[in-house]
């Protein structure tokens, strides 16, 4: 099998996820220059929601297609609902309050959304019923699964369709002319209290939707999900350069690459047998063609942190933004 | 048209307007001349309701009362205000700025013919409507935020220092298109720095200083008045 190549697929299909997460927080805090830490929670209740949904339609005998959508079908209302909630009941009433009050709403906002899981969903982790037939094809040596298939090409439809929106549409151009200056946009006419709302409510429709793909993906869901995945997301948007909407995409898809490559070679690399100049240390374990590894693919988690932390020493504004630099 | 009834701006422990009334009718240009800090731009933003907290008084925008309106209700009232320092969106392309001044509108044929007239009017904005507005010079910028305010189809327009910070050619651009748009039957209300040259585009002109107008006249009137001269044409 080609490690290479198979990796590069499980890549861009991880890559993909966290693209859409990414936009998210990015167009947040593009419009109001705020790290929204529950929307990784927002994602985990799509997963939970659709997970509940399929289930309840499990034995209906409704074609597996059917069931998800009718998943999001109640998940993306119930997001954008959630996510507007946010916006409406925390964080508006905090906007021109210190930066540092909405930052920690956030965090507390995250950890009541978790608890409201907990309470609704229970604190197992929770299988996601087998109900999409999923078929494995073979690429030089490499397999991709129809999922990822699906995955990688509704993501690009998702984000083709944002970028329409936020760069050919009226609404688009007002939500960029409002995180430009609130204060011009407001004399031109438009209502900004609505389009920060409306910001809020297509980024938790995204995170509906990669919540569902995260869940159907992996067949799990558990209530501390979106923890993590959150982490992710947002590390792949400060790498594009937070605040930046391509930068997003190209950071959700690379931190996915840069994961999967990771977790594939990371083991050849801190194998201390590879080493012939220290192979003479660790005779007893090396020999016959024995291995020594220090770091194995469980370390998988660790790149995107790695990369947080490298992009927020070496280049702070991320790759593709200047935002940083002219807002702070 | 506009009809200001003890108007007081505060921010915080400072009055920056302490009470200012006029009354200013449909279709004239008005000028507001005054030095650095008497209160012009407070004003406007005041008129404009960019400022809410602080504000008291009475505006009557053709009859009726505004000092309460939610700020994006005015532009749909026939309000727009060039800010001082132009506020264009810099990342914004320029066709993307003109159609924001539009924002309010759904008559798509009409915004279409509307934006032709902008490119006439303000033909240097046409060569370089996919240019983003951050990068036109500041003349250009000026130009572009009348534009955008036009493309609203404003019935009174607040132009704040349209001449700052700009060469004199530019200046003269600029006041030469204020004419054009003043004898189209806007209303202006017209903030300078620039005296001689705002009266002799305004009829008629108020002196501001800390805050209150200590003079009113017409403009030839204020352009004859020795306190005029002497303060602010430096005679
Ligand atoms: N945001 C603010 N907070 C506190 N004080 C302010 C603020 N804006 C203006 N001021 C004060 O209000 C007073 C009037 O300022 P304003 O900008 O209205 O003057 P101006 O007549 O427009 O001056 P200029 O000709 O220099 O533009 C000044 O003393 C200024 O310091
Ligand atoms: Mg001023």
């Amino acid at each position: 099998m080609d490690t290479f190549l198979q990796q590069i697929i499980n890549g861009l299909t991880l890559g993909s996820l966290y693209a859409i997460v990414a936009l998210g927080y990015t167009m947040v805090y593009g419009i109001i220059q705020l790290i929204n830490f529950a929307h990784g929670e927002v994602v985990m209740f799509g997963a939970m929601i659709t997970l509940s949904v399929i289930s309840a339609a499990a034995g209906s005998g409704l074609p597996p297609a059917a069931m998800i959508l009718m998943g999001v079908a109640v998940a993306i209302p119930a997001c954008m609902a959630l996510g507007y909630l946010l916006e409406r009941a925390a964080y508006r009433p905090l906007r021109k309050a210190p930066r540092l009050a909405p930052l920690i709403t956030a965090i507390g906002m995250s950890i009541v959304l978790q608890q409201i899981a907990l309470m609704i969903w229970s604190r197992n982790i929770l299988s996601f019923p087998q109900i999409l037939p999923v078929t494995l094809y073979e690429v030089a040596g490499a397999s991709v699964s129809s999922l990822q298939i699906i995955i990688i090409g509704l993501c690009l439809v998702m984000m083709t369709g944002l970028a329409w929106i936020v760069y050919g549409s009226r609404l688009g151009t007002a939500m960029r002319a409002t995180a430009e200056n609130p204060e011009i946009a407001r004399l031109m006419g438009v209502d900004v209290d609505r389009v920060i709302a409306m910001t809020f409510i297509i980024g938790a429709g995204l995170a509906a939707v990669a919540g569902l793909m995260v869940g159907i993906y992996y067949g799990l869901a558990h209530y501390t999900m979106g923890a993590t995945l959150g982490l992710k997301a947002f590390s792949a948007a400060v790498l594009g350069g937070i605040g930046n909407i391509p930068g997003a995409m190209v950071g959700g898809i690379l931190l996915g690459l840069v994961e999967a490559l990771g977790a594939g070679y990371i083991g050849e690399l801190t194998d201390l047998c590879g080493y012939s100049t220290l192979n003479f240390l660790f005779q007893s374990r090396c020999a016959d063609g024995g291995n020594l590894v220090l770091f194995g693919s469980n370390y998988q988690d660790v790149f995107a942190f790695v990369v947080l932390i490298l992009v927020l020493v070496f280049r702070p504004s991320g790759l593709l933004g200047e935002r940083v630099a002219d807002r702070a | 048209m506009l009809a200001v009834l003890n108007l007081k701006v505060s921010y915080g422990g400072i009055t920056a307007v302490k009470g200012v009334s006029f009354a200013i009718e449909q279709g004239e240009t008005v000028a507001f001349i005054g030095t650095n800090g008497a209160g012009k731009t407070s004003m406007l933003k005041a008129l404009a309701r960019v400022l809410n907290e602080g504000t008291q008084g009475s505006i009557k925008l053709r009859g009726e009362e505004i000092i309460a309106m939610p700020p994006h209700h005015l532009i749909r009232n026939g309000l727009a205000l060039v800010p001082e320092g132009r506020g264009v969106f810099a990342r914004l392309s320029v066709a993307e700025n003109l159609a924001m001044g539009a924002y309010i509108r759904n008559d798509r044929q009409e915004i279409a013919a509307d934006l032709g007239r902008v490119y006439e009017l303000l033909p240097q904005l046409r060569e370089r409507h996919r240019q983003l507005a951050g990068t036109l010079s500041g003349g250009e910028q000026q130009m572009l935020a009348l534009g955008r305010a036009l493309m609203a189809r404003p019935q009174l327009l607040l132009l704040d220092e349209p001449s700052m910070g700009l060469a004199p050619l530019m200046v003269n651009k600029v006041f030469e298109t204020i004419r054009t748009v003043a004898a189209s039957g806007v209303t202006i209300v017209l903030v300078e720095q620039n005296a001689k040259l705002a009266l002799q585009t305004a009829r008629r002109g108020y002196v501001m200083e800390s805050g209150c107008i200590t003079l009113a006249g017409s403009s030839s009137a204020l352009l004859a008045d020795p306190r005029v001269r002497k303060a602010y044409l430096g005679e």
